[in-house]
């Protein structure tokens, strides 16, 4: 195993989606998607959550006008991330475009928890190859073999999520802000469950951050006022 | 299945992404840094944290997940390594089931 943290860490996420990944290519093909269709959807779609409720809905008999909006629920919080990475996924247009296609919450959640720029480059780069090798080698698989390894929740894999997260937002929690930011987010998510569509909740937890947006807003200003030759940088 | 399902999926998921990404280049050009975007990410990922682990559908659900959780947050402030947080994760989960 490789002795690059960055590298190890990636690839043990891209270990675990694959099992999802193979979960999803069963799914799909019962749903009644052909292999091909399975896989496109992985590779120009690739939002794991969003098209496993897409196939599950379908396969359910919700048909597409029923499986539609909350897929699309479960990938718009993917447009939160990508302004969240603005600095991190600069360069020319092209890449940028390309770089958009594998903004999702692993990718998004690795290259934050760096403590540098050129960390949180490499580490978004890295988890997006691991994590793009993966779900869809797992998606062609699983579509293929029409049968896939028993259920994530067998191996404990639901719980590793959570977990992995959990280990990447910590270096993230710098200051009381941060720290307030992550509960009153988490507060506001779960309140919301009972009663919004999924996805709903985790897309209105980013209104938590609006406060600090503002304090940091007005301090720059306070700042900027105080001291006005610093204000033009 | 005809493919129109999965182009309305894939134009819209990249639209998302690429929306995000506009956005995001926008609001650097007229507040000009401003504000440090990247705090936005804090309550989003907290939230999936909470959702993936207590919820089900639209129930609160407390399973095997809750202690998996409980033993990852030990380990993460014990500044144990990533794959050893996510391996006591999906071990502790999977020992309750198979217990259960």
């Amino acid at each position: 195993m490789s002795r690059d943290p960055i590298f190890r860490n990636a690839l043990s996420i891209g270990v675990a989606t694959a099992v999802y990944a193979v979960s999803f290519g069963v799914l799909s093909v019962a749903a009644g998607f052909s292999v091909v269709q399975t896989c496109v959807m992985s590779v120009v779609c690739f939002t794991g959550a969003s098209q496993l409720t897409f196939v599950s809905v379908i396969a359910a008999g919700g048909g597409v006008a029923g499986a539609l909006p909350p897929a699309l629920l479960l990938a718009a919080r993917n447009a939160i991330y990508a302004v969240s990475l603005k600095d991190i996924l600069s360069g020319s247009l092209p890449k940028r475009a390309l770089r958009a296609q594998v903004i999702v919450d692993e990718t998004t959640a690795m290259a934050h928890a760096q403590a540098t720029l050129a960390a949180k480059r490499r580490a978004f780069d890295l988890t997006a190859l691991c994590l793009f090798t993966a779900w869809n080698i797992g998606t062609l698989a699983g579509a293929l073999a029409g049968s896939g390894l028993g259920n994530p929740r067998d191996y404990g894999l639901d719980a590793v999520f959570p977990a992995v997260f959990l280990a990447l937002l910590a270096p993230q929690l710098r200051g009381a802000e941060a720290i307030r930011a992550g509960v009153a987010g988490a507060i506001i998510a779960l309140a919301l469950v009972p009663i919004a569509p999924a996805g709903v909740p985790i897309i209105a937890a980013a209104l938590a951050a609006v406060p600090v947006l503002l304090a940091s807003s007005r301090r720059r200003a306070r700042v900027a006022v105080g001291h006005p030759q610093e204000a033009g940088r | 299945m005809s493919w129109w399902p999965v182009i309305a999926l894939c134009a819209s998921a990249y639209a998302f992404k690429l929306v995000g990404l506009v956005i995001g280049a926008r609001l650097d050009q007229e507040a000009s840094a401003r504000w440090s975007l990247e705090i936005v990410v804090v309550p989003v990922l907290a939230a999936l944290i909470v959702i993936q682990t207590f919820t089900s559908g639209q129930r609160f659900v407390f399973d095997a997940r809750t202690p998996a959780l409980l033993v990852a947050g030990v380990l993460v402030w014990r500044k144990a390594p990533f794959v050893v947080v996510a391996l006591s994760a999906a071990a502790t989960a999977a020992l309750l089931r198979l217990v259960a």
